[in-house]
């Protein structure tokens, strides 16, 4: 009932590149000295965001996370407004007043990428107690780690979203890491998902290399959730190539190389591209064409961004208040 | 305007009342608003009147009701979110100081967070170090947020309806010994505008700079100086953020003198921030320096011997004031 149509395999691809093209880059200007600021790139957990949010439009609603980036790109966001705010000019989509950790859109439906882990939980919670309040089927979807659901915040929100019966999804991103402490020495659990008992509502594990698993494990909660059935907790087994902050992935002390070797073999992308191919959905040269027109957008991006005129000082007191 | 007397608490619940009548995207959420009315009657009434729909009782999870507010009001709601006592601020200090306060700022002005906050402050019911705090300059430290204190039943319903219009978070600080004071309210909506002190009493010789319940001790400090010739002016400031300094500074630089008094802990209080801008302003017309009465550097204590040694009063307002004056 989930399958996937070609075009929407093409379209999660799509998005999925756009997400590694996009990190790969900000990282580059990020050592290059370009851009200021502690960036969390999201390379490698490309398929948790596209596999979601394909199911959404511009009026569902999702929080995000201090790896907010891919959220925001596979909702729609622009790379040239992107990269401003990354840059820290007056052009980005929150006028340099945010920068990387806090990158939103509210025409979107996009609350944000947050600094504080746990916060977004119980904001989306708001989001879809505003939806339920009015009467439409939109949803709020919350991303968050394995490190924050050991917040408060999240299990105030999961029993208040359960309570309610409200149209949220619990999408727990985890990459195994809690910053740079290791799952095992975060939490006594393996699937965050168990926690879901304890709210009473359905907890789902998915493999979160797979795109396609991903897609159909969230279409069935955000299914669930439009009906009015109430939340659901995915928790999507995923990986971050690069560390916490930055772009080195290898010779890091406190995960070994092999390891990360190991879940590159399950690169999202590559493992996605194979399947596309073997469906004859998506041709090698088809897929190579999707990276030259990334590209493209990312140089014109970066091109955007550093063409920007920086914040008038003037603005400093601009949008404390209404 | 038809006026009549009732209590604080009434016009809490009157204003609340009209907040939910006059914006369809209005609700209340809290712990026990709806079934129980609020734990101090604020609410009483209104469940059967809108319904758990526009009134929702919460679980205990500060954090959580706190973030409703924030998500709800940034989709395009106008949340009245009820924080019982303020001193359980400390379990949604994040979503108060991070969230709510910044969300507008980080996004560049892009969202909107008309959120009201209505919580309770204050000592003098042996109600100990937990429940009985006056923590209004946490709140006023953090640049995003509106805080009013409002000291009658007059002001409780227009500042809370005044809040509730207001397209930014506001905090409507309560105070919990003024629950059963009266006084006179009128029937109908109305606003006290947020951002205006209040002058409410004239003199010439001393300035009271106060809010919330400290008001009414001041004027009692006020009654006690008129006895011995001297003309204190009594100054409600009503807001703290927007602070109204011109207001004062009027009044100081007629006076010449100036007394500021909080429940709050005096060290780091409001106090020094309001003294520092009198100096700073008004510096040339003042006799003597700007006096701070608050409370000592203690929780508050729990029984009354003690809670009464800790609070502020007329008493001790007349005993520091008289430094200002020289007696």
């Amino acid at each position: 009932m989930n399958q996937p149509s070609d075009d929407v395999l093409r379209d999660m691809h799509r998005r999925m590149v756009r997400i590694r093209v996009f990190e790969t880059e900000a990282g580059r200007m990020a050592e290059a000295g370009k851009i200021p600021g502690a960036l969390h790139l999201y390379v490698g957990e490309e398929a948790v965001a596209a596999g979601v949010m394909v199911h959404l439009s511009d009026d569902d609603w999702i929080t995000s996370t201090h790896r907010g980036h891919g959220h925001l790109i596979a909702k729609g966001g622009e790379f040239d407004r992107m990269f401003a705010e990354l840059y820290g000019r007056a052009t980005g989509y929150c006028r340099g007043k945010g920068g990387s950790m806090h990158i939103s859109n509210m025409e979107l439906g996009m609350l944000g990428a947050n600094g504080i882990v746990g916060a977004g939980p119980p904001i989306a919670v708001g989001a879809a107690f505003s939806t339920k309040f009015r009467n439409t089927d939109r949803v709020a979807v919350s991303f968050f780690g394995d490190g924050a659901s050991n917040e408060g915040s999240f299990h105030e929100a999961a029993n208040m979203a359960a309570l309610y019966k409200l149209p949220a999804v619990f999408v727990c991103e985890n990459n195994g890491y809690g910053e740079y402490t290791p799952q095992k020495n975060h939490q006594a659990i393996k699937d965050v998902a168990d926690r879901a008992a304890g709210y009473g509502m359905p907890g789902v594990v998915v493999d979160g290399m797979d795109a396609v698993a991903v897609y159909e494990a969230a279409g069935a909660a955000i299914e669930r959730a439009r009906a009015g059935d109430g939340p659901t907790l995915l928790e999507c087994k995923t990986y971050r190539f690069f560390d916490h902050v930055g772009v080195r992935g290898m010779g890091l002390s406190y995960r070994t190389d092999e390891e990360l070797q190991e879940w590159q073999k399950r690169d999202p992308i590559h493992m996605f591209e194979a399947q596309l191919a073997q469906l004859g959905v998506l041709s090698k040269d088809a897929a190579a064409a999707v990276y030259d027109a990334v590209s493209a957008d990312v140089k014109a991006g970066i091109e955007f961004a550093e063409t920007s005129p920086l914040p008038d000082p003037a603005t400093l007191l601009d949008d404390v208040y209404a | 305007m038809a006026e009549r007397e009732i209590t604080y608490v009434a016009a809490i619940a009157e204003g609340a009342t009209t907040i939910l009548n006059e914006q369809d995207s209005a609700f209340i959420a809290g712990e026990d608003v709806a079934g129980a009315g609020g734990v101090f009657g604020s609410y009483r009434g209104l469940l059967d009147e809108f319904g758990p729909g526009r009134i929702v009782d919460t679980p205990i999870s500060e954090e959580g009701i706190v973030g409703l507010g924030v998500g709800a009001a940034a989709t395009g709601l106008r949340p009245v979110i009820d924080i019982m006592f303020m001193d359980f601020m400390g379990e949604c200090m994040d979503e108060i100081a991070n969230q709510m306060a910044k969300m507008r700022y980080m996004f560049g002005g892009a969202a909107k967070l008309p959120i009201t906050v209505v919580t309770m402050s204050g000592a003098g019911m042996n109600m100990a170090a937990q429940h009985s705090q006056s923590l209004e300059a946490w709140l006023c430290h953090l640049p995003g947020l509106k805080v009013v204190t409002p000291a009658t039943p007059y002001d409780a319903k227009g500042l809370l309806i005044a809040a509730s219009r207001d397209d930014n978070p506001v905090f409507v600080v309560m105070n919990k010994l003024s629950l059963r004071t009266s006084g006179p309210v009128p029937e109908e909506a109305y606003t006290v505008p947020i951002g205006q002190a209040k002058v409410v009493r004239e003199g010439e010789d001393l300035t009271i700079v106060t809010y919330s319940r400290m008001v009414r001790e001041a004027l009692t400090a006020a009654e006690t100086f008129a006895k011995e010739g001297i003309d204190a002016e009594v100054i409600d400031l009503r807001s703290l953020q927007p602070l109204d300094i011109d207001t004062v500074l009027a009044s100081v630089r007629k006076t010449g003198r100036a007394v500021v008094v909080h429940e709050a802990v005096r060290f780091a209080g409001l106090g020094g921030e309001i003294a520092a801008q009198i100096q700073e302003q008004a510096f040339d017309d003042l006799d003597a320096p700007v006096a701070r009465v608050g409370a000592p550097f203690s929780p508050v204590p729990f029984s009354s011997v003690l809670e009464q040694t800790y609070l502020p009063n007329a008493e001790k307002i007349v005993a520091e004031a008289k430094h200002v004056i020289g007696l």
